[in-house]
């Protein structure tokens, strides 16, 4: 395939992005089922997600309420009067055979964000933000792949049906050029950044609770006429994103220079491999028979309503970041690798907990990173609260533990044996730095140690540390090695 | 006094027997079983019900028995038997909409309805038949076999509704729910010499009612008097969580309404266009009789036009199945139903088996129906089919709007013509569409109507019915205008319409 640089000489990306979100709601869309991810299959439903004959929807409000929140956050207009209309499909997963969905009354619209990427900032605008529900999830059995071609049956899974989400579909991106793989992900990103500081959404992409469409067209250098567009699927990753929009912009050029013709499609995003291919062909010809919803009301938010809640948004996360990077004194790297990481919320908390802004951002980025990775969580996922490694850096502070205990009291809350203080206790850990023992100690390295303690006499001071570890050893690790330090000194000086 | 006989019972209205049950004259166990002597002596003839189910409704019958004899508070219709339409959801009772894609489903939930009338102790009958889906005028599209009127067993009962109608009208039951999607309970009514009332849109819950036209759809009483229907109007109307469209305000004040049984300075509009040209000689005069009647009890009659009603027939064959095409999808043998295996596939993707199921459970009228909706709502028709129909709907509410500016009520005959014969209609759609031209104008503009018997055609001896239509959410009119009428028809006839019809015994049933 031509490379990157090739395929960009000639033509000029425009993408778009359609990221689906499953709300953070309690309970689902139309009815009361309860949305918590992971319970066995086909144990959160009721009749009216199962679209039982003569069920009928009731629109979830903390759904709406969060919808229009994502709206005013991607300065979007709400909108006064909207409703929902019946999109209308057969899929087995599907319990109605018609998705409940907004079609051409949005929730929200025309909205735009500033997207920061290495080079500058590009402005991506939002077309619209609309509520809908999700279908339940298809389990294809017997076949090698998990997709249905080739699979003996399948399994349906109705938890999902009925869960909240939003459709935020962006205008196409014309300005990103070379950039536009970084401005998906970036895109993407940010957006994930957003709805976590709403609280809407837990945004993980793995589990499905994010789920991003990338459109990617080509047209000819100075041409203002878009493309014909694919729309990938099944990118679950910011990496992958910007990994499937560069290769199908790779792919569409070589199509495109051989003479042919981009066929509108969608396709289906290969981690493993890298690659895109072709899913079902999309055509504009597809009839949805979009109808309005006669079984919901329309929704009308009073302004009063959207007031509120413009009024109480949290603080845009670009500025917030920045306003934290300079009050942490962060350099552009550390920030980028703590918000990389998504640990910005939990230094944050360790922080307003008492801890030095670097000790925080370490903690977070070296031992407890490794461990996440070594557990394949999240860091936010791990057992440790922001207040526990507040205080066990305080223990550090305090001298109370070195380096090496505080690792291991780590481990004892990880575990979950406590808080830190219940650790040291617990587990005998604190140093010791009562100068009666170490003295003691000190003496009997001294005594077993005369060459070492002869060659410090004679003003070899560098050859204390091998008395310190003998005395480090004999206390197993837990003497406070400063003091150790003072005391050789004291007696040898 | 002399104990009341099972025929006493059964002849009785719906409140005669709750004021019998409260004196003690009879148990509710007593009434229960004299309906279901009933339904098994006569139901092989007129065929109202498609599941009986009486062990449970004796069972409740006894706990109601029960709980009064030991003091309890009771719903004033506790104790009183009543049969439910098919298409409303009872959990533990089969349902199938009249259909053969639902045969032996049973549902895990109870209708909002139903369960308020469990809650009020009123042991279910059993589910009666209809239309499949409620789709027709005729109970002649049941996938069950059709409904026999007990005027003539020979004729149809009306539809959707046919068998609530024709198992109150057989004395088979007291009471009855029925659904009124353009008339599938107001004609039948007409049809059999009955009552029945569509309520105002929103005024009884639709949660658990098997969707036909979601914007149309609206329970109702199916009864043999104007009080028993604001009776069973009362219990089974007023606000649902579960259903979105349902109005947040108490039902109107129906039971006072019948009482009151007044019309002195009511202002009665008779609509132009219902009546006249394609209206039977017989009902004509039974309407124009019933309005000699209400003028004499103090009403004034106007005329009022609703120029856009001529369109509204055409308008709600656009609006119904586009909204029944989307509904009805749901019946694809995935989950739940009939699930029919394409011949010749053993390896049969989901897609041949929704198709070989669809083709196989869905009856003409109700494929006829998904088609046309299909096609209404497909893009490059939309607007031309399904939007168009949309702005007749809002002209027929202004029509409305202007109308009951000049009349309280509005009336017309309920259909134009009494119970034609079994099969005559079968293969003429339009002819049986024209049924309901006076009826389908108060589901597009979401008006409560009500249906009560006017009398019996001279040239067929078939009863007739007249129609009132109120403002939304002033359905107390009808009842006020319903009673008066029934009450001076009574007087006149001496004695309720149903008095007239054929006792179906003996050779009858033979």
């Amino acid at each position: 395939m031509i490379s990157y640089e090739e395929a960009l000489q000639t033509f000029e990306p425009v993408i778009g992005l359609e990221v689906h979100v499953e709300l953070g709601t309690v309970s689902k869309m139309f009815c009361g089922c309860a949305t918590e991810f992971g319970a066995e299959p086909n144990s959160q439903v009721c009749p009216t997600c199962l679209g039982l004959p003569g069920s009928l929807p009731v629109l979830n409000g903390a759904a709406v309420e969060s919808a229009m929140r994502i709206g005013l956050a991607l300065g979007c207009s709400i909108a006064e009067w909207c409703r929902f209309a019946r999109k209308n499909y057969f899929y087995p997963d599907m319990p109605k055979n018609f998705q409940t969905s907004q079609y051409d009354e949005p929730i929200a619209y025309e909205g735009a964000v500033d997207v920061e990427v290495d080079a500058g900032t590009v402005t991506v605008g939002i077309e619209r933000a609309h509520m809908e529900e999700d279908t339940g999830k298809s389990l294809h059995v017997g076949g090698a792949t998990g997709r249905i071609h080739g699979a003996s049956h399948s399994l349906v899974d109705y938890n999902r049906a009925g869960i909240p989400l939003i459709e935020i579909v962006t205008k196409p991106v014309t300005g990103a050029d070379a950039r536009a793989p970084e401005v998906a992900r970036a895109y993407v990103g940010q957006l994930r950044e957003l709805l976590l500081a709403l609280g809407v959404s837990d945004v993980r992409m793995e589990q499905g609770s994010l789920r991003c469409d990338a459109n990617v067209s080509l047209r000819p250098r100075g041409s203002d006429v878009l493309g014909t567009r694919t729309e990938t699927k099944n990118v679950n990753s910011l990496r992958s994103i910007e990994r499937a929009v560069r290769h199908e912009i790779c792919r569409q050029a070589e199509v495109l220079l051989a003479g042919e013709r981009v066929v509108q499609e969608t396709r289906h995003w290969h981690e493993d491999t890298g690659v895109t291919t072709s899913g079902r062909e999309k055509s504009d010809a597809e009839d949805y028979r979009y109808f309005p919803e006669p079984d919901l009301v329309p929704v009308a938010p009073s302004r009063e309503w959207v007031d509120r809640l413009r009024a109480t948004l949290p603080e845009p996360p670009h500025a917030r970041r920045a306003r934290l990077q300079q009050a942490w004194e962060f350099s552009d790297l550390e920030m980028r690798d703590v918000v990389g990481a998504g640990a910005l919320e939990l230094v944050d908390k360790t922080i307003e907990a008492g801890a030095a802004p670097q000790a925080a951002r370490k903690w977070w980025l070296t031992e407890l990173a490794r461990r996440a990775r070594a557990d394949g969580v999240e860091l936010v996922e791990l057992p440790i609260t922001p207040g526990q490694v507040a205080e066990l850096q305080a223990l550090v502070d305090a001298g109370r533990v070195n380096d090496k205990l505080a690792r291991q009291v780590l481990e004892g809350v990880l575990a979950g044996e406590g808080s830190p203080e219940q650790v040291v206790a617990a587990r005998g850990l604190e140093v010791v730095s009562d100068d009666g023992a170490l003295g003691a100690a000190v003496d009997r390295a001294i005594a077993s140690n005369p060459d070492v303690a002869a060659k410090i006499r004679d003003g070899k001071v560098a050859a204390a540390g091998a008395l310190i570890g003998a005395v480090m050893k004999e206390l197993r690790g837990q003497a406070d090695a400063g003091r150790v330090r003072e005391l050789v000194l004291q007696r040898l000086g | 006094m002399t104990p009341l006989s099972p025929a006493d019972v059964t002849t009785m209205s719906a409140s005669a027997l709750a004021d019998a049950l409260v004196a003690g004259d009879v148990s509710s166990a007593e009434a229960t079983g004299a309906y279901l002597d009933r339904i098994a002596a006569v139901d092989g003839a007129v065929h109202a019900f498609l599941h009986v189910d009486a062990d449970g409704a004796l069972a409740t019958a006894a706990e109601v028995d029960r709980r009064r004899a030991a003091g309890a508070d009771l719903h004033p219709l506790a104790g009183v038997p009543l049969a439910v339409k098919d298409v409303v959801a009872t959990q533990g009772l089969p349902t199938t909409a009249g259909s053969r894609l639902l045969q032996g489903w049973v549902p895990p939930y109870d209708a909002t309805i139903v369960a308020r009338i469990r809650a009020a102790g009123l042991p279910v009958l059993g589910k009666t038949n209809m239309d499949e889906f409620a789709m027709g005028s005729s109970t002649e599209h049941s996938a069950y076999g059709p409904t026999h009127n007990p005027w003539d067993l020979d004729r149809i009962p009306g539809g959707s509704g046919g068998g609530s109608a024709a198992a109150v009208a057989a004395f088979e039951a007291p009471l009855a729910i029925g659904t009124d999607t353009g008339g599938s309970i107001r004609q039948p009514a007409a049809i059999t010499g009955t009552v029945g009332v569509k309520p105002t849109y929103g005024g009884v819950s639709r949660y658990g009612l098997i969707a036909l036209a979601s914007s149309l759809d609206q329970a109702g009483p199916v009864t043999r008097t104007v009080l028993d229907a604001a009776l069973l109007h009362e219990l089974i109307g007023g606000h649902d969580r579960l259903d979105s469209t349902s109005i947040n305000a108490p039902t109107p004040a129906v039971v006072a309404a019948a009482h009151r049984a007044d019309v002195a300075g009511m202002r009665i509009g008779v609509v132009r266009e219902l009546g006249g040209e394609g209206y039977q000689p017989g009902v004509r005069a039974r309407f124009d009789e019933a309005l000699a009647l209400l003028t004499g009890a103090g009403a004034e009659v106007v005329e009022v036009s609703c120029p856009h009603f001529e369109y509204a027939l055409a308008a709600y064959y656009l609006i119904l199945p586009s909204e029944a095409s989307s509904n009805l999808a749901r019946f694809d043998a995935m989950r739940y139903g009939l699930r029919v295996w394409p011949e010749g596939k053993p390896e049969a993707s989901a897609e041949d088996v929704m198709l070989a199921t669809r083709a196989a459970g869905f009856g003409d009228e109700a494929k006829r129906r998904i088609i046309l909706g299909t096609y209404a709502l497909s893009s490059g028709y939309y607007d031309a089919y399904y939007g168009s129909a949309q702005k007749v709907r809002t002209l027929i509410a202004r029509d409305f709007e202007q109308a009951f500016t000049h009349a309280d009520v509005l009336v017309s005959p309920t259909a134009p013509t009494t119970a034609f014969r079994l099969g005559e209609k079968l293969d003429d759609p339009l002819a049986m569409y024209l049924n309901d031209i006076a009826t389908i104008p108060a589901n597009l503009a979401g008006v409560p109507g009500i249906s009560l018997p006017s009398g019996l055609a001279d040239e067929d001896g078939l009863p007739a019915g007249f129609q009132a239509l109120a403002p939304a959410t002033h359905d107390d009119r009808l009842y006020r205008v319903g009673a008066t009428l029934e009450a001076l028809l009574a007087d006149r006839w001496g004695g309720p319409l149903l008095d007239r019809a054929p006792v179906l015994t003996g050779e009858v049933l033979a």
